[in-house]
Formats: C-alpha cells, structure tokens, sequence
C-alpha cells in the first residue's frame, strides 16, 4: 500500500528526540509547543509531576531549547562582549548562567554558557538567538558559531533522588559533581554529557547526548529510575517549581527586548534583579553604557518574591500601597500556591520607591463562576521560597 | 523549685502543638512525654532496618494549613505529598479505582453504573457543601449554647450564619445527615453495592459504628472534610512518615524556646484548693507551674491521672461513660517488593496507592457483627497504602512497607484478655484476605508490626485503642465534646486545660485542637493570641 502524504506536514508541530516514549506517557493529550516543537504541558497531573521534582524524580524534555555551539580562538572574546557577566577565566568544564542586553542595556534573553573546551563554548536559551549572535560576532576574526539545537538531545533530570537513580546508571562518581559544574561519561558507545544544573532550585542534573543515542538513554534512565518515583513532567509543573526558586520566565517576569513594542516595556537586569550578572569592571561589553546610568538611578520597576496572605493565588493582580487600593505601585508576573512551602506566594513587578512601604493586592478570583475580589496584605521576601539544602550539598545527602 | 508557666502532659501533635503556641507567645513551657519518642499517634518509626513505619496515623488531610504555615513547618522539615490512584476491591475481585480526572473516573463507572455515574457529581457537590460548613469550625472554638457572654453569642451566631447560608431545603438535608447511616445516606445517591460499599467506607473508620448504624454519614464527612493544598477529600503522605509532623512541630516548639522531656509519664496531676498547680511523674518527681494542659484522652485524663477527690462531682461519672470504644487494628509490613494486585493494571499510576477492600456493604456490616460478639472480623474492612511507593524516604529502593487500617478489632475479646497468640491469629486473618486479592503477597513479607487495640492503648495511652480518643457521634462533637459544657478546653479545675483529640474537632492529624485550647489559655493568661486563623472562610 502507497503511503498516504500529510497534506498538513507543514503545518505540524516538529517531534523531539524523546518523542515517542513521552506519547506513549501523555495520557491527557496536553500538548502545547515549544520553539516550533509539540511540547508537553503536562502528561498526567500537573501536581502530581510537581510533586515528582520536589519528593522523587522526573525528566523534562529540553531538546526544544535553543543551543549554539560557539568556537574560535575569538569565541571567549565574543560571548564576554555579548553577555554582561565576566566569562573571562571560567574553567573548564563549568556552566555559567548570563543575560545579554541591547545598547540600551534592555535585556533580550537569559541562558546559560558551558564552557567545553578553551575555544569552544555552548550557549543555551529560551528564544532563537541565531540573529543576535550574527550581530555580535561582528568584529572579531577567529569564532564561529553552529546551531546546534536539533543536533543534541537534552533532558533535564530533576529532584531529590536524581543523584542515586544516576548513579545506578551507572554514571560512577556522579555524586561528586558540584553545581554547575559539567561531568563526560561514555554512554552505549555514544557520549554522555552531565551538568548539574536546572530550573526547580532543587537538585537535578541536565543531561546532553546525541540524538541517535536519545531513546536508548530514556529507556535506561527509566529502568534505573522505577524503585525511585521517576515520572516525566511538563511546563505546567516546570513552571510552579521556577517560582518557587524564585526563577525568571519570559513573556511572564520580562519582555525579550527585541519582540517588545512598547517603549520602556522591557526589562533591563536591575530591574530584574539580576544586577550581580552584571560586571562594569570587565571590558567593553553590550550596553554597558546604558546599564551603568541605570544603576546609578536605579530601575523603576524591582522584581520582588511576595508572600501573599490567605490562599488565593494572586494571578495577574496589581498591587497598590494601601488597602483602599487608591495608589497603583506594581504589578503581579507570576503567582501560585506552593504545595511545598504551604504559601501563596508571587512574583511582582513595583515601583523600587514603594518597596519599603505596605504592600496591598487586589485579587479577583473566581467562585462556582462569581467573581469576588478581594484586597490581601503582601510582605517582601528576600530568599527564595524554596531551597532546600540537598540543592548545593555534595555530594547531596540522601534525598 | 522552678515554676513553668505551662506543662503540657504528652507529647502527641495536639500537645505539641498547643506547647508551640504558648511558646510563641513567650510562655515558659515544658511538654512531658511518657515514651522515649514524641508523637503520639503521629509518628514515625524504624523497627525494621532500613524501614520507617508510620506506626499509626499514616495518611494526612485535615492537618491545617494555616498552622503549617504559621510555625513554618516546612522549613522545620515537613513537606506533605499527595497521593493517587487508589482502588477499591469487591468481593468477586471487582475493582473501582480513584482516577483524579473526572473523565477517567466517568467513564469507569459507567462501566458499573450509568445512573451512578451521573449521580457521583451529585453525590460530590453535596458532600462538598456539607465539608465547607464543618471545615469552617475546625480552628475556633465552639460557642457554649447556654452562654450569654459576648464571644458566646458571636460565635453561635457565626454558626446559624454558616447554616442558614445552606438554604432551606439544605438545612433540612443537613440535619438529617447528622444522624443517618453511611449505607442509608448512599441510598439516595447509588444503586450499585460496590459503589455504595466504597463511598461508605470513610464512614466506619476508626469508630465502633457499622454502615448501617446511625451517626456514620457523619464520621464519612469527617474523613473528607480535609484537603491537600484546597483539594477537599485529598489525602497525602508525610514524607518521612506521619512522625515528620510531630517532628516539625517540636522544631517549631524548640524554636520558641520550649522543652521536651522524653521518658516522663505523669502518674497525677497535683490539685490544692481547686487548682492545678503541677504534675507528679512516675519517677517520683514533682514539676511544678501555673497551668497543667493534658493532651490526653478525657477517661484517661480524669480517671487515671486525677484524683476522683480532686474533681467536682459529676466529672468522674462523666468521663467514665465517655464512648471511648476502641474499634481497630493496624498491621505495617515490610515487603521485599511492590505486591501486585490480581485485576488492576501494573502501571505507576493505578497499583501504587492505596487498596481498600470494602468487600460489599454486607461484608462490612458482618465485619461489624463479629466486633459486638467480641471478636475480630474474620474477612474485616482494610484500608490500606503503601507509602514508599511515593516516599523515597522510608523504605530501600525496590522494597516497600504496607500501611493495614483493619476494621474491626474490638479492645476487648469474648474469650478474654489479648495474647501474644492471638494478636498474630488477627494479623494472620488479614493478611490471608490481602493473599486472596494478591497471589504472592505472603512470599514478599519481610516484618510485621502488628497492633491491636490492645497495643495501641499500651504504647500511645489511648484509651480502649479509639483512634479518634473518643468516639465521634453527635453526642461527643462540637459544643458537646468531651462533655456539654467543657467544650471550651478548660476543665472543671481552675489551671487545668485539655489539648488532644478529645476536644473539639476531634480525632485525626490536624493540629485544630492543640491550637484551639492555646488561644484560650491566652486568653486567661491575657496575653495576645498567637494562633492563626484558617485561611479559608472565602471558600
Ligand atoms: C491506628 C491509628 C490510625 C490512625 N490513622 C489516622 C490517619 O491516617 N489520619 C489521621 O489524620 N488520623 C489518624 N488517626 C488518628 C490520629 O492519629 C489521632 O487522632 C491523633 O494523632 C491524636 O493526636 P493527639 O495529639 O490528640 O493525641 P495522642 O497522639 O494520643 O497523644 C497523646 C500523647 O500522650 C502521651 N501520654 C499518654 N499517657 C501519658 C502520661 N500518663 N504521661 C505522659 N504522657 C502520656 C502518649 O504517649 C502520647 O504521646 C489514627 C490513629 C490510630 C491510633
């Protein structure tokens, strides 16, 4: 029998590397997408894989995130003018987390560097960056830069049992590896790439292999991890896990410079508290002028963790400096209940004047279909809401 | 001879808890404890190595959330997971699981029932107004109906309000619950027995009542009222076991500056003119303080730890006649692997909850026969989980432990008093009906903990073995709980206060009674309240 053709092939969302194990795994259907990928929003119960990252473990499928691969004797040179962070001196074999901003010192995307070797480095991120980066290697000689992002299977392995199921794959001396710091293994005759780093706070491991050995890795992890809760879980899970960490999204705490319309309705590092990426004693680097003006006036909107009284997420809320709700100061970018914390906590944008004085939100929610609003008191919280210990401990205690 | 503002006699979580409060507020408190562990009913220990049984209690919901927020549990260790996917067995083998989507669950019963698959979301949106009302209660202290102090008047005010908000009809309805049977109360919703024998089941644990007795469709209410995270009927597992609880609370405790002393079981509280001003110990030693606090049971408090002497008439009478019965028996395995159960599919999501073998509503009423003929039920109710199957911490890897929740086991046997031998012959009857569901089960047993309430009197000092240190039935809750007019913690001795689960809302890990009993202690001792409200009355 001929093989019929889609005729909608090219309207389809693309499959990654792990796709036909999460299929057989989505038992709900819940797909959104990804930088043109079907991505999984959640597989089973968002709270449920929630509970996975925090209690046991769970893979997130990261094959749609963006990763350049940059090398040349110039590659160092070029990545250190284009992020605001001093890359200079970075070991080998470490990963550093940046962000990188217009000449007018707005920030366009955050990501992570690896550091792979003296002249080759991977740039990883939410948003195609391939534009930007032709931009910046402007100038200088010896770098090039490939698009590596369907080329390397990634997933992210995250929780507290992730270091002991690792290890019965046999991954030996895993334990030792420090944060954000990059371990090779060989792997079913292919290569292994370990880093520990992630995106809950929690402990967690991301793991980079190349495509043809993707499925092979999945079904060993699997196996490893069943005496140890291992479960894939999705954006939705993803995404309560980073507030908890106190993690920045995009299209929720900041704007990507480059997509934004509106004057001044992106987001520059201060802003988002993200003033320790910037270094103003390296080098020339992008924007630096702009950022320095803005430190020295200071932004006008801060990111800031909130503790929200009572239990009704404060989505989407403004906030104001009094109960009566007469002077608007900022605005709510993400909030949820943390199961884990057993709070109501948010992220928000406010005005930095108004930090230091009472913090009011106005929250609507709903109730069998009536909307209520309701005016809760906010308190600043400085750390993040959730980090545990086993997070930076190594090797980690068991889980 | 030091003084302490307050002793607190037991370390259960309502002990603690009320020690935590009054600390807080910067009281000088000390928690005496019989047992060389903390915990009471809510705890979690290793008899097995490598294997941490939560000995008692051993699933969570109606701990209250405002307090774990307030004392900041988490940070002192406590995380409390929810878990799926459980399943209940007929006796033909039949099986109805928990799916947490609506459409699974649909779908599933339909496979039963069209008519009962409709009804379930009647059956859910009433059980669900019924629980809001109660769960309002939990963390306030009940009004005295024959009061007429300001604080009185509000709070039953605040009470007809709650009721009336029900509308007519409801109201009507809800009274009518209060004194139905589980089996009956169903009736209105259900025509499938296996449907029925499930949703009944909440109703008889723990309490010496069958499906069909009067007063059970309250007891179902008081094991769904609770909620994970707002989920209302959701159940989770402390990580680390039920003990994690009490652990957190005694971190909390500690943080405030409060004692804890192991080893130390009160054999009197010490009374002069009408006051309590100490405890005597075991030991011989006398500890001395402005107020006693007991977080035990009301029969256990009055008429073991107090001289009938001590007390105004009546109170002795009272306690003695307070329905204490115990019911249950608790049986924890350790098992070389996962069972598996004939009929339910081996995915991660279905066999890894809990199992509850409800049998039909027959069964379980014979189950309920045999307890008032003195014996255990020879094919008796279990409600079971197995934690490890979501809790790393508590079992090694590939090996798990079983939580058995038996009913019925009544305290005391016809044929007179518990034995060694006998206790194994009641674990040996409910690990056969485990067998008949999981061919293989008996090969993957490791260790055995079984508890009858012979032992659970004997370790945890509740009295007869009842779980809830009291039964739950109208006569016994709210304004009524221990006694009419002792509903508001403080006791017929001046300085004298009870804490623990004998006192509104009653039984069950939720922190509500501890806390309760300290906002009024503060009240008399005049010092600003520092318990929470519950954070839910938007609901
Ligand atoms: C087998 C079983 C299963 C249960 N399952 C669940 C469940 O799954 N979920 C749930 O929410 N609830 C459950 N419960 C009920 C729940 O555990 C109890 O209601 C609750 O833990 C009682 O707490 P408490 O602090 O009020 O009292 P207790 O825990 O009874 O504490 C009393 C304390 O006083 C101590 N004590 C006794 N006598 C003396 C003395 N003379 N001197 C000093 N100390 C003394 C005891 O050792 C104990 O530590 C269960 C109970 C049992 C027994």
């Amino acid at each position: 029998m001929m093989k019929t053709e889609d005729r909608w092939a090219g309207e389809r969302l693309k499959e990654t590397h792990f796709h036909p194990r999460e299929a057989a795994l989505n038992l709900r259907d819940a797909w959104s997408s990804w930088n043109g990928y079907k991505f999984a929003d959640y597989y089973y119960d968002t709270e449920y894989e929630y509970f996975c990252v925090r209690n046991s473990c769970g893979t997130y499928d990261i094959c749609p995130m963006q990763k350049y691969e940059i090398t040349g004797g110039d590659a160092e040179a070029m990545l250190n003018r284009m992020v605001t962070r001093n890359i200079v001196g970075m070991s080998e074999n470490r990963v550093t987390y940046v962000c990188w901003c217009t000449d007018e010192g707005r920030m366009i995307d955050d990501g992570t560097i690896f550091k792979l070797g003296p002249e080759k480095f991977m740039l990883t991120c939410g948003s195609p960056c391939l534009a930007w980066l032709e931009k910046s290697v402007f100038g200088f000689g010896d770098v090039k830069f490939v698009d590596m992002s369907d080329k390397i299977a990634a997933l992210s392995f995250q929780g507290p049992t992730t270091c002991a199921v690792l290890k019965k794959l046999g991954l030996k001396g895993i334990e030792n590896l420090k944060p954000y710091n990059i371990k090779h293994f060989s792997f079913q005759g292919g290569k292994l790439m370990v880093s520990r780093t992630g995106f809950t706070g929690d402990l967690g491991y991301e793991l980079w292999i190349a495509p043809k050995y993707a499925l092979g890795l999945w079904d060993a992890l699997y196996a490893a991890g069943e005496d140890f809760g291992i479960q894939p879980y999705g954006e939705a899970a993803t995404n309560m896990a980073r507030l908890e960490a106190g993690f920045i999204m995009p299209d929720m705490e900041f704007n990507e410079a480059l997509k934004t319309v509106h004057f001044r309705y992106d987001q520059t590092p201060f802003g988002l508290n993200l003033g320790w990426l910037v270094d103003f004693k390296k080098p020339h680097f992008n924007g630096r002028r702009a950022l320095l003006q803005e430190r020295s006036k200071g932004p006008e909107y801060t990111l800031t963790k909130l503790d929200i009284e009572g239990n009704k997420p404060a989505e989407e809320a403004t906030l104001y400096c009094d109960k009566r709700c007469t002077r608007q100061i900022g605005y709510v970018t993400s909030a949820m209940w943390s199961p884990v914390v057993k709070a109501n906590i948010a992220l928000a944008m406010i005005k930095t004047e108004y930090l230091q004085g009472d913090i009011w939100a106005e929250i609507y929610f709903g109730k069998e279909l009536r909307q209520t609003r309701k005016v809760a008191k906010c308190t600043v919280q400085k750390k993040p809401f959730w980090a545990p210990a086993r997070a930076r401990a190594t090797p980690p205690q068991a889980y | 001879m030091k003084r302490y503002d307050a002793i607190i006699i037991g370390a259960g979580h309502n002990g603690l808890t009320n020690a935590a409060y009054l600390a807080k507020a910067g009281l000088d408190v000390l928690v005496v404890e019989k047992n060389e562990y903390i915990g009471g009913a809510a705890v979690s220990r290793e008899l097995h190595s490598g294997f941490t049984y939560s000995s008692c209690s051993y699933v969570c919901s109606m701990m209250r959330q405002a307090i774990h927020r307030d004392l900041n549990l988490t940070k002192h260790g406590l995380v409390l997971v929810p878990y799926l996917g459980s399943v209940a067995f007929g006796d033909d083998g039949s099986t109805l699981v928990s799916y947490p989507t609506e459409g699974a669950g649909y779908n599933q019963l339909r496979r039963y029932s069209p008519h009962d698959a409709d009804s379930m979301f009647r059956f859910q949106a009433d059980l669900t107004r019924y629980s809001q009302l109660i769960r309002k209660t939990l963390l306030r202290t009940p009004p005295d109906p024959t009061s007429f102090r300001p604080r009185d008047i509000r709070e039953m005010l605040f009470l007809a309000r709650q009721f009336w908000a029900l509308g007519e009809k409801e109201l009507y309805e809800y009274i009518r619950f209060f004194t139905m049977s589980a089996a009956e109360y169903l009736e209105d919703y259900f025509e499938d027995d296996l449907v029925k024998a499930t949703m009944a089941s909440p109703g008889i644990i723990g309490t010496a009542l069958g499906v069909y007795s009067p007063g059970s469709a309250y007891i179902l209410l008081h094991h769904v009222m609770g909620d994970v995270d707002g989920n209302i009927g959701a159940w989770g597992l402390a990580r680390g076991g039920m003990g994690a609880i009490s652990n957190a609370i005694a971190g909390a405790l500690q943080e405030h500056g409060g004692e804890i002393r192991t080893n130390a079981g009160v054999r009197q509280i010490l009374v002069k003119d009408g006051k309590a001003f100490g405890v005597a110990l075991e030991n011989g030693d006398e500890l001395h303080a402005r107020i006693v606090v007991s977080n035990l049971d009301a029969k256990r408090t009055f008429t073991q730890i107090m001289d009938k002497d001590d007390l105004p008439p009546g109170i002795y009478k009272k306690a003695k006649n307070f329905k204490i019965r115990g019911s249950s028996g608790k049986i924890n395995i350790a098992l070389s692997g996962l069972p598996k159960f004939t009929g339910v599919p081996d995915n991660r999501y279905v066999n890894r909850g809990g199992q509850t073998f409800v049998g039909s509503l027959e069964t379980m009423e014979r189950a309920y026969d045999c307890w008032k003929h003195g014996r255990w039920s020879d094919d008796p109710f279990i409600e079971s989980v197995i934690p490890s199957a979501w809790d790393p911490t508590v079992a090694p890897p590939g090996q798990h432990w079983m939580s058995n929740f038996v009913q019925y086991c009544p305290s005391e046997l016809a044929d007179g008093p518990w034995t060694p031998e006998k206790r194994d012959q009641f674990g040996q009857t409910v690990i056969d009906k485990i067998e008949r569901y999981s061919p293989g089960f008996k090969d993957l047993i490791l260790h055995m903990e079984i508890r009858t309430p012979f032992e659970i009197e004997a370790e945890v000092g509740l009295t007869e073995g009842n779980i809830f240190q009291g039964e739950l039935t109208i006569d016994q809750l709210l304004f009524n709980r221990p006694f009419p007019g002792y509903a508001q913690y403080r006791m017929p001795i001046k300085n004298m206060y009870m804490c623990g689960s004998s006192t509104h809302p009653g039984g069950g890990v939720s922190s509500a009674c501890g806390a309760n009993a300290a906002r009024e202690i503060l009240l008399d001792l005049r010092r600003p309240n520092t318990v929470p409200e519950d954070d839910f009355y938007d609901e």
